[in-house]
């Protein structure tokens, strides 16, 4: 089981790029795609929402493959500068990554959005205070707040879905743990000591999001 | 009490029953996605050239067979904790193998192939039409040189856990961008995507894709035998299984007498891939 440890660790380091690269892609198209869903117009509206009902209603496996057979089987995509891009199979998994924790996010700020409490907006109109101000320094804070304890969550299963790496060729610790289980022929080994590393990487982002929540977020 | 005691006994005599008829049946693993060796039809049914065999050496054995499907990189894990009590599933015998299970003796081999796309600018390697890495000397040296510059930097696309990850790793090519994918199938779809320069597999695996497909796919330089390609492919079988291991000794001498494993393996190979 040592012998094994530091090429699972090379991959925990691809799986921790992953994570955090598709998490910071995933938390901009989030935050936008959730000011789309609140937004008035019924066409754009839709829009947001097809989108997140898209990523959510599909297994991540199917946008992965999608991404990374289906795209590159298109000749024209192919020919044009997207291949640089599609052709690697890193970047495919940060799209589809990006784009699934994406549309969760989205979700996540909308329903806090919405449930702000109407009278701090009007508290802040009756003061003459701008919609532009209202929305960065009343909505989006709050929003932000309370969304802490389920985004927390959120990269956890976002991490577990890193392992999914491994079936579009990347050697991220799945797929370290899978090279060892066909070298080895000896599983039990090989993906116990690769639970044991998502486990403690799991631990410090429950911790972060613990020490975040209590720093900033509300106290019940 | 006796209407009990009866029932009890037929209770007890009917599990005698389950357990003989089983006694002579055996479970056959195989992966079902490496045609011609094995594979499915639309169907979903299993076939190819080892589902054909295993059906034909259970019949010479006697037993009862059931073949099953497994994913390749959990085969030899699933024949150790007693999933299926063999595996035919084009698996080489390697040095490596027999240090976790037994082998019986061969009954087919074929030799592993490097394949490009059409107009790769190493559709042609100047080597010899084949070469074994059990003879060596100074062709098979001047051919692994020949392919070592070919393929220097080239991204080589295989399946995971095969004898030609093993070969790949071994040093004998040099220095490359190795990828390695969960079956062979995905290792076509990217040769034709563009994302591997060149695979390597058995050959019948690439010339059977290519007439499938009708993609352009070519195989190129030597066929490879012997070394890390192991020495043609056999039944795995646990250790200790000694008795199944005979049998199915036994069983593929019949068939070979029988012209039995020529006739299949013309009929799935296009040639006589016997031994």
């Amino acid at each position: 089981m040592i012998s094994i440890f530091p090429s699972l660790l090379n991959g925990a380091v691809i799986t921790f790029q992953l994570l955090v690269t598709s998490m910071f892609f995933g938390l901009i198209i989030g935050l936008i795609f959730a000011i789309l869903r609140i937004n008035k117009n019924p066409i754009i509206n839709k829009f947001a929402y097809g989108y997140s009902y898209f990523f959510r209603g599909t297994p991540l496996l199917v946008q992965l493959y999608l991404i990374y057979y289906g795209l590159a089987n298109i000749e024209f995509l192919r020919n044009s500068f997207f291949w640089v891009i599609i052709k690697e199979p890193y970047w495919c998994a940060i799209i589809a990554f990006s784009l699934n924790t994406g549309a969760y996010t989205s979700e996540i700020l909308r329903s806090a959005f919405q449930t702000i409490k109407k009278g701090y907006i009007e508290a802040a109109q009756s003061l003459g205070v701008t919609k532009k101000i209202t929305f960065y320094r009343i909505q989006l804070p709050i929003a932000i707040k309370q969304s802490l304890p389920a985004y927390g969550n959120e990269i956890i299963l976002m991490l577990k879905g890193t392992s999914l790496a491994s079936v579009i060729t990347i050697m991220d610790l799945m797929g370290e743990a899978r090279k060892v289980n066909v070298l080895t022929f000896k599983p039990f080994e090989a993906f116990i000591t690769a639970g044991i590393i998502y486990l403690f990487i799991t631990f410090i982002i429950h911790n972060i999001i613990k020490y975040l929540e209590k720093k900033y977020g509300f106290q019940t | 009490m006796n209407i009990f005691k009866k029932l009890g006994l037929g209770i007890i005599f009917s599990f005698f029953l389950v357990l003989s008829a089983n006694a002579g049946s055996i479970k056959i693993g195989t992966e079902g996605a490496y045609p011609p060796w094995n594979s499915k039809d639309a169907a979903g049914n299993l076939n190819g050239f080892e589902v054909d065999l295993a059906n034909a050496l259970c019949e010479i054995m006697k037993h009862d067979c059931t073949i099953v499907e497994q994913d390749w990189d959990g085969m030899i894990p699933a024949l150790t904790s007693k999933k299926f009590d063999a595996i035919m599933a084009g698996m080489s015998i390697t040095s490596e193998r027999l240090k976790t299970i037994n082998f019986s003796q061969g009954y087919a081999d074929e030799v592993a192939s490097l394949a490009v796309m059409k107009g790769s600018n190493i559709e042609n390697i100047n080597t010899p039409e084949g070469i074994n890495l059990n003879i060596g000397g100074s062709d098979v040296d001047n051919a692994l040189k020949t392919l070592t510059s070919s393929l220097s930097g080239k991204t080589v696309c295989t399946q995971i856990g095969t004898i030609h990850q093993n070969f790949l790793e071994s040093g004998d090519v040099g220095k490359i961008k190795l990828k390695t994918y969960k079956t062979q199938d995905e290792v076509n779809l990217d040769l034709t995507n563009g994302r591997c320069d060149v695979a390597l597999a058995a050959a019948v695996a690439f010339t059977d894709y290519a007439e499938k497909s009708g993609k352009a796919v070519v195989l190129t330089g030597p066929t490879f035998s012997g070394g890390a390609f192991g020495n043609g492919v056999g039944v795995g079988i646990r250790k200790g299984d000694s008795k199944l291991l005979n049998e199915f000794n036994a069983a593929i001498d019949k068939a070979r007498d029988d012209g039995i494993i020529s006739k299949l393996a013309i009929k799935w190979f296009g040639f006589d891939a016997s031994m």
